[in-house]
């Protein structure tokens, strides 16, 4: 690999926009470089749902994800060691990256406990308590061998109020040099501090403070597209980048709706990951520059044009929202052809930012991207808005 | 289409259908199969990963069952299945049932049958059954026939109606298929009924012989319907009654051994439902077709030394054949061989048995996408194979070979 093994990240700003925060930047990394900004798709239990690494590779997919607590579950951290790690297992030779479980211990399982020393849950397997801790987490994500680690972090749900806020803010802080410490491959894999707080300016900028003081390759912030509002939502991102080293990735967790990913590119946020393009699909909902097409609807079965005309992935080359339509009633390629559109989507508008942003035209397209999503100025959300407006682009 | 024989040995006919296709330039080897979809698509395939299949028939075959409910669809499309479905450039063939799913009894009348789609039973008439064909525009099809025979007890008198309803459906079809302009470059298939009753299945072999049908399709032999040996003895005998350089089609036959008797017997083309059935259970076809090992193999086999042939998997489904191996059973969880080695297939040149068995447990789409590319690897592998054997004077070898899976240890 080209990179020094004392950093296995680089990260080299190519543009920036006058206007806004938005950046685009060449990220180096263990398995190749990824252009930003970036849409990662996941693929939890270590594969994107039907599609082979092949196609996924041929949809300019550089960095996707996997999930720790699912994989931790099954088949387990010592076999996939054993295959020469999450990339050897399911034969993918780009770069991974592994959040910590701590999201799915709190989301999905019932009962869980939190303490200083872990998360405490039942397994769902076999009803045996587990505790994840820190440093299992970081040995987990070392056996998986993932390009980028997250930090076991508190996770407080967004719309919880109270002492519990600022106690997980803390307690972050605390595990963040606890899975630093932990980690045995510095050389070759990245741990991300996730930045806590809620919705507080005040415990958000205090977690800022504390967590930047360490030196880590990278920043997530968290703890936000959960059940909050938008328009706090986007004043906690634009706080987080501010406070934020302009040297190092920013990755914004659980982000992937296509409006939240343009404002919050222009908020100053390089890396996004989120469920919903590839869960969607399989729903048979393909995504489209003005909305989505739920095409199991009846008003398709006689649309013969493709989901998107212009859109040139596999799927809208070959097939119309006709014979997709039919398909979803006899097979499950139909769920993958929609997912490898809307894959192709996320990665396609990612790439189209990132252009807009070194040709600088950034405002331009934010503005055309508004226009083409909604049908008049009157619907564009009011918090896309004052978001933009925030920084300097003007889009009413 | 015209069917250039080169040779026949034991039973067996080897050949090559040409002429296939509207501009005629497609053939298929023969004995064969054709590729089984669902609504025009590989179960779990899109068009890429299908193409990573090497040799694929040319022939693709879809069926009323998975299509009547799109007939509406169709004929506003006007242009056909191939184009709805983005199937450039194969040849199309049109079966009325899916034989991978099992067909209720008592719904078939005089006049009518039935087929069942994503909403249910739907009944068609001659009429109903040639204008879908007209919305399809397949380039060969079966007629609509009566093939409700295979369950154990039919009477002679239920088999004799059999036959007569599908003559009658025949002769019907045929004349609605001269009017309808958008049949015009497809041909007919009769079908062949009669169950288990040697006589009316010489009559019906006879009397579809007699109309202007471009081959034959056998229905009613499907495997759970009757005994190998049944089954073998009524083709052969069909067979004889049929003319020789007309293809014959038979319904329902996959398990590898079936196949190897229905050719001996006459057949010359099958359906590939087999491979889908064994991925939907979780399996992987690992029988071994290969009659030249490499010479490491063939030394270790003169030494008795190859593993004794896998019995079968505990915990298997009941419909498990000795074809296959069980990935969904935990002596995989951390093997980290190909399905099976020499393979080269998708799935084999790029993954594990414990990828493909933690895909099982966890139950992910992508499971099932590698163990179709697999199965279906293997199967076109043992045809050509098959082909191979035939041709070189090496049946017995084969036979040996791939039913020696069959008799275990």
């Amino acid at each position: 690999m080209a990179v020094s093994s004392a950093a296995p990240l680089a990260l080299r700003i190519v543009a920036e926009c006058p206007v806004s925060k938005a950046r685009a930047c060449t990220l180096t990394l263990p398995h190749c470089a990824v252009s930003t900004p970036v849409f990662m798709p996941v693929g939890t239990q270590g594969t994107l749902k039907g599609i082979t690494v092949d196609q996924l590779e041929d949809l300019d997919c550089q960095i996707c994800l996997g999930n720790t607590y699912h994989l931790g579950m099954r088949p387990g951290p010592e076999l996939i060691e054993k295959a020469d790690g999450l990339h050897g297992f399911m034969k993918w030779n780009r770069n991974l990256l592994t959040d910590s479980g701590g999201f799915q211990m709190v989301s999905l399982v019932e009962l869980s406990e939190v303490t200083e020393e872990g998360v405490t849950f039942h397994s769902p397997y076999d009803g045996k308590e587990i505790l994840l801790t820190p440093e299992q987490s970081i040995a987990i994500q070392n056996s998986l061998g993932s390009d980028i680690m997250m930090q076991l972090d508190d996770v407080v749900s967004s719309t919880v109020k109270g002492p519990r806020v600022e106690e997980a803010m803390h307690r972050s802080v605390r595990w963040l040099d606890r899975c630093i410490a932990a980690n045995k491959n510095p050389d070759r894999q990245n741990l991300f501090a996730i930045i806590q707080g809620g919705l507080d300016a005040k415990l958000r900028k205090a977690c800022l403070d504390e967590m930047t003081k360490r030196d880590v390759p990278g920043f997530a912030i968290g703890g936000l597209s959960g059940g909050e509002e938008k328009d706090d939502f986007w004043k906690m991102v634009t706080l987080s980048t501010e406070h934020l080293p302009r040297e190092k990735p920013r990755y914004l967790m659980g982000v992937g709706y296509a409006l939240d990913l343009v404002v919050c590119v222009a908020l100053g946020c390089d890396m996004f990951d989120c469920v919903f393009p590839t869960r969607t699909a399989r729903f048979g909902s393909a995504l489209v520059p003005w909305g989505s097409l739920q095409l199991k609807q009846k008003q398709y079965a006689k649309d013969f044009q493709p989901i998107d005309p212009d859109c040139q992935c596999p799927t809208c080359r070959r097939h119309s929202r006709a014979y997709l339509h039919a398909l979803f009633k006899s097979d499950t390629a139909a769920m993958h052809h929609i997912t490898i559109h809307n894959i192709s989507y996320q990665l396609t508008l990612m790439q189209s930012v990132r252009q807009s942003i070194i040709e600088q035209r950034f405002p331009e397209f934010v503005k055309a991207f508004m226009k083409r999503m909604f049908p008049s100025r009157e619907q564009y959300p009011s918090w896309a808005v004052e978001a933009l407006q925030s920084v300097n682009i003007c889009v009413c | 289409m015209r069917l250039e024989l080169s040779r026949a040995v034991q039973g067996c006919r080897l050949g090559l259908l040409t002429g296939l296709g509207n501009t005629g330039q497609h053939s298929l080897e023969v004995p064969g199969c054709l590729l089984y979809t669902r609504c025009a698509t590989v179960p779990h395939l899109t068009q890429d990963t299908l193409h990573t299949l090497r040799d694929l028939p040319s022939v693709t075959q879809v069926s009323v069952d998975s299509l009547a409910e799109h007939h509406e669809v169709l004929e506003e499309f006007k242009e056909g299945l191939r184009k709805f479905a983005g199937l450039h450039d194969t040849v199309l063939f049109c079966s009325l049932h899916d034989s991978a799913n099992s067909i209720p009894a008592g719904h078939v009348t005089n006049k009518t049958v039935s087929v069942w789609g994503s909403g249910g039973r739907i009944e068609l008439t001659a009429a109903r059954f040639m204008a879908i064909q007209a919305a399809i525009q397949p380039d060969f099809y079966q007629s609509m026939a009566d093939g409700e025979t295979w369950q154990a007890g039919t009477s002679r008198k239920r088999v004799r109606k059999a036959v007569d309803r599908t003559l009658a459906h025949l002769d019907e079809c045929l004349v609605l298929h001269q009017k309808t302009q958008e049949l015009k470059q497809s041909e007919i298939f009769g079908v062949v009924e009669g169950g288990d009753i040697l006589e009316e299945r010489l009559r019906s072999a006879r009397e579809t012989a007699k109309r202007p049908v471009g081959g034959f399709v056998l229905d009613g032999f499907h495997s759970a319907a009757m005994d190998q040996d049944v089954r073998v003895q009524l083709i052969k005998a069909t067979s004889a009654e049929l003319p020789q350089e007309k293809p014959r089609l038979v319904l329902g036959v996959g398990r590898p051994d079936e196949v190897i008797s229905c050719v001996e017997a006459g057949v010359d083309l099958f359906e590939s439902f087999f491979p889908f059935q064994v991925t939907e259970r979780g399996c992987a076809l690992s029988f071994n077709y290969n009659i030249d090992p490499d010479p490491e193999t063939a030394v270790l086999e003169f030494n008795g030394e190859m593993p004794a042939v896998k019995k079968l998997n505990s915990n298997g489904d009941e419909n498990m054949t000795p074809y296959e191996m069980n990935l969904k059973d935990k002596r995989y969880h951390d093997d980290f061989r190909p399905l099976v080695e020499g393979c080269s297939c998708y799935c084999c040149e790029k993954h594990m048995r414990a990828y493909v068995h933690h895909l099982l447990v966890t139950n992910e789409l992508l499971g099932g996408v590698l163990l179709m590319l697999h199965n279906m690897a293997h199967y076109l592998g043992f045809f050509k194979a098959l082909r191979e054997a035939i041709t070189s004077d090496r049946l017995q070898d084969f036979k040996n070979r791939v039913l020696h899976c069959r008799e275990g240890d």
